[in-house]
């Protein structure tokens, strides 16, 4: 399942809020680079903000894509703001929320915090950070561009995460993969 | 609300969505040549001054929408009925300078910060 970087959907309240947990665990490969050892330090495996702010960017377009029922090619096209101050480590878990703030025929704009719930017993969640996006409908564009007919955003990588979490896409928005 | 006052808003609006500087956001700076403003920009800037004022604004009603393009363009300028229909469907806009010159390439510069500051002022007051 390449470039998910949420595992699973856990609440979805239809335009409205979507909240979407991901698992950090140490068999991904990307914590070896981040941070590997140096001459003079051990390995540091920390999840790199920027994937920090992918989750979030899939947890809150899944939302503004099923707003519109997944017609429209919804694509970031803004962060408009990121703070994120712990770093996740394997065994974490981070949950994003997404709210959506605006939405009209061109795009949205959403909200999102971040939450950190440690695997070890007596640590409660702990909110870690906001991440507020902005998203463009794709068709809609200013410029008129024109891209291809089939929505090749919500490829099937989403339709699976999708349908492992209970939520049905319409069969029109077929990904030619 | 004071055009002093629009424009205060109209300026915390730009330095929030823009991420510049308050004293780079003067009446003639324009969003894109002087903020830096890109596509996705202005739909941002619509929905905060929405926010900021309470206010509905309709799609192609503070900056055009891709209908106002098109037939309206002949060897990379917009031909008077153009300038005419987009005079129509924006009043808050200045055209004077632009009428001089109308590239394509300077329609970005018919958006200024008092275009916005006019386009809120006008909706406020009901027009």
């Amino acid at each position: 399942m390449r470039w998910m970087w949420i595992d699973r959907v856990v609440e979805l309240v239809p335009g409205q809020k979507l909240v979407a947990i991901k698992h950090v665990s140490l068999a991904e490969e990307h914590l070896h680079d981040h941070f590997p050892a140096s001459a003079t330090h051990p390995p540091l495996p920390i999840m790199p903000a920027s994937l920090i702010i992918e989750g979030m960017a899939q947890t809150a377009g899944i939302l503004v894509g099923h707003a519109e029922n997944f017609a429209e090619k919804v694509v970031l096209a803004k962060v408009s703001k990121a703070e994120l101050n712990t770093e996740a480590r394997p065994g974490d878990t981070l949950r994003y929320t997404a709210i959506i703030e605006k939405f009209d025929p061109m795009g949205a704009s959403t909200k999102g915090t971040v939450e950190l719930l440690s695997p070890m017993p007596g640590v409660a969640a702990a909110t870690i950070g906001s991440i507020d996006l902005m998203f463009s409908h794709l068709d809609q564009n200013m410029s008129g561009l024109e891209f291809p007919e089939h929505n090749f955003v919500f490829s099937e990588s989403f339709r699976t995460l999708l349908r492992g979490s209970g939520i049905v896409m319409p069969a029109n928005t077929s990904s030619h993969e | 609300m004071t055009r002093d006052e629009i424009f205060s808003k109209v300026q915390a609006v730009l330095v929030d969505a823009l991420a510049v500087d308050e004293e780079d956001v003067t009446p003639t700076a324009t969003l894109t040549g002087d903020l830096g403003a890109e596509s996705i920009d202005f739909l941002d800037i619509v929905f905060k001054i929405e926010q900021a004022f309470g206010i509905k604004i309709a799609q192609g009603e503070l900056f055009p929408d891709g209908s106002a393009q098109s037939s309206f363009v002949k060897d990379g300028k917009v031909l008077p009925e153009g300038i005419a229909r987009l005079r129509e469907r924006l009043p808050h806009v200045d055209f004077s300078t632009f009428e001089k010159d109308p590239s394509v390439t300077k329609v970005g510069s018919l958006f200024t910060v008092d275009s916005i500051v006019t386009f809120v002022e006008r909706k406020l007051a009901g027009k």
